[in-house]
């Protein structure tokens, strides 16, 4: 009898609409939405300030001239004209400078990875992974002041991409050996020891084995580490410096778009410049961040 | 420990004292002794955790990968040490079947199948590599039902297939024993029908050694089985005699259902 009416009791209640659990709920869900529109809202406001602002400025010659000195700038602004020349410097710059670091970075990175991997417990893994989680904190400005007393000082004797390259390689470093180690992580044992079962030397199970069955989150992770370092500026300041001409030697100052940027807001004639080069400058990270999401999405293990 | 009534003189594995630590201590297999007979299928039977998997992983030193396991005593292969032997050697003689099917999700199916030669640096002209791939997968009655799908992913199969591509990557390579590490817990009943069929066959022309915690499993397709409890082998004789008559209590409690 008891029984009976304690569950009649818990039926009234679970059938009741505006009860005090139900209010609760439509409040949590509303402050949820706040808040994920808060989050998104900064990316959308902008992209859409970078286009509105920097869309006339992409033409043909922004891609195929390098930067205009502040006389033209100053006339064309002067005559409501649109800016001649473009950001070919920078863009050829950017691509110099993030592949000579991804040079260096994506093999040592990848076999620190797998070291790391392979000697969890031992004692010198785990320091070497504390020492990468630290140069992960490392502030750019101070790595740009390494790579400035190391390479500039005394190996190019003088500002140089070669500098700006190794500034961005120590950034991407860490980035490349965390996510090889995640990435071997996922990989189940089983298909290890399928090679091993098969008395495989160790070397041809990373090679053959573990780094294709891994490819996807390996080439993710270097995109993400690219993507992270193609709009660094402070360090770029102080090795690569800049350059108002297409350089391609290493031993010679460069320039960056994110190094375009700041010299546009330097120069009070050049300001529209900034939002073009912006703009162009986010599509790429953007680009490179949506082609690693699509890789993510198709892998298959 | 009980007596090992198998004929020593027809032996291909004998194991000698084996133990495995994972570690130090800490015995998962203590002191298993066994002779095992060419071209039979043995059964490795026992309860969750009595170290059946360890055992078996220890014949063909799978346990070298991991440097905290230490192992104890010798196997011996056609009377060799297989301590002396290099791995690639030992682990042509002795092929091994996992758990879960596992072929290697990068390669194609045929790829799969001589990935052993692949793997170890052995060139093969192209009329011996389809060779090797065919005989393959016909001892494993797959050939049919993949063989114009021989450069898709192994991965596509169903897990019945996939199974049998990893008993013919063992095959492959042309071993004289095949570890099977309870090959069909995860797969379903038509699909473990198949490997068993599979199994009685192949032990023609291999030693199989199986571990199985279904000793129905062990019934339907052993002719000699150990019974295996807390790292021990209990008991060890021709599997139609020890479900009969078990010469061991524990024997007894465990295949009437006591404990499992």
């Amino acid at each position: 009898m008891k029984m009976i009416s304690i569950l009649k009791k818990t039926d009234a209640q679970v059938e009741r609409k505006w009860d005090a659990r139900f209010i609760k709920d439509k409040i949590f869900t509303g402050f949820i939405i706040i808040f994920s529109l808060i989050t998104i809202s900064p990316i959308v406001l902008i992209i859409s300030k970078l286009i509105s602002k920097g869309y006339k400025q992409l033409n043909w010659s922004f891609f195929t001239e390098t930067t205009p000195n502040t006389y033209q700038a100053m006339l064309a602004v002067n005559l409501g004209e649109i800016i001649p020349g473009g950001v070919l410097n920078g863009i050829t710059g950017t691509i110099l400078m993030v592949l000579i670091a991804s040079i260096m970075a994506i093999p040592i990175g990848i076999m620190v990875g797998i070291f790391l991997y392979e000697n969890q417990t031992k004692k010198y893994a785990v320091i070497v992974k504390d020492i990468t989680d630290i140069l992960q904190g490392v502030p750019s400005i101070v790595l740009g002041l390494i790579s400035y007393f190391w390479v500039v000082k005394y190996i190019t004797n003088g500002f140089s991409a070669l500098a700006g390259s190794f500034a961005l390689f120590i950034m991407m470093l860490p980035l490349i050996i965390r996510s090889t180690e995640e990435t071997f992580k996922m990989i189940p044992v089983s298909i290890k020891e399928a090679g091993f079962a098969l008395g495989a030397p160790y070397h041809k199970i990373i090679l053959k084995v573990m780094i294709p069955s891994g490819l996807s989150g390996l080439i993710t992770g270097i995109l993400l580490a690219i993507s992270r370092v193609v709009g660094e500026t402070a360090p770029l300041m102080l090795t690569a410096l800049g350059s108002m001409v297409v350089n391609l030697n290493i031993e010679k100052p460069t320039s960056a778009l994110p190094l375009l940027i700041w010299e546009f807001y330097n120069d009070p004639n050049m300001v529209d410049l900034i939002w073009a080069t912006s703009l162009l400058l986010m599509m790429l990270v953007l680009g490179l961040n949506l082609i690693s999401k699509y890789i993510i999405s198709k892998r298959n293990l | 420990m009980s007596e090992i009534n198998v004929n020593i003189k027809d032996a291909v594995l004998e194991i000698n004292n084996v133990s495995v630590a994972y570690n130090k201590g800490n015995y998962a297999v203590t002191n298993v002794s066994a002779a095992i007979k060419r071209n039979k299928v043995t059964a490795i039977m026992g309860p969750s955790g009595c170290g059946k998997s360890t055992l078996l992983r220890a014949i063909n030193r799978m346990h070298d990968l991991y440097p905290n396991i230490i192992t104890e005593g010798q196997v011996l292969l056609n009377g060799k040490d297989t301590n002396k032997m290099s791995t690639i050697m030992l682990r042509r003689k002795i092929g091994m079947v996992f758990q879960r099917p596992n072929p290697f999700p990068t390669m194609s199916i045929a790829d799969n199948v001589i990935a052993g030669y692949n793997l170890n640096g052995i060139s093969l002209n192209k009329t011996e590599k389809e060779e090797i791939i065919e005989k393959s997968l016909q001892d494993v009655a797959l050939w049919n039902e993949v063989k114009d799908s021989l450069n898709q992913k192994g991965t596509f199969l169903s897990g019945g297939q996939q199974q049998r591509l990893c008993i013919a990557r063992a095959l492959a390579f042309q071993p004289e024993v095949i570890l099977l590490d309870e090959p069909t817990s995860a797969l379903d009943p038509i699909s473990t029908k198949k490997v068993e069929e599979l199994l009685m066959e192949l032990k023609e022309k291999y030693t199989i050694l199986l571990v199985t915690h279904n000793m129905s499993q062990a019934a339907r397709i052993s002719d000699n089985s150990m019974f295996m409890y807390l790292g021990e082998l209990v008991e060890y004789g021709k599997t139609k005699e020890m479900f009969i008559n078990p010469k061991d209590k524990r024997t007894d409690e465990y295949l009437t259902g006591k404990f499992s």
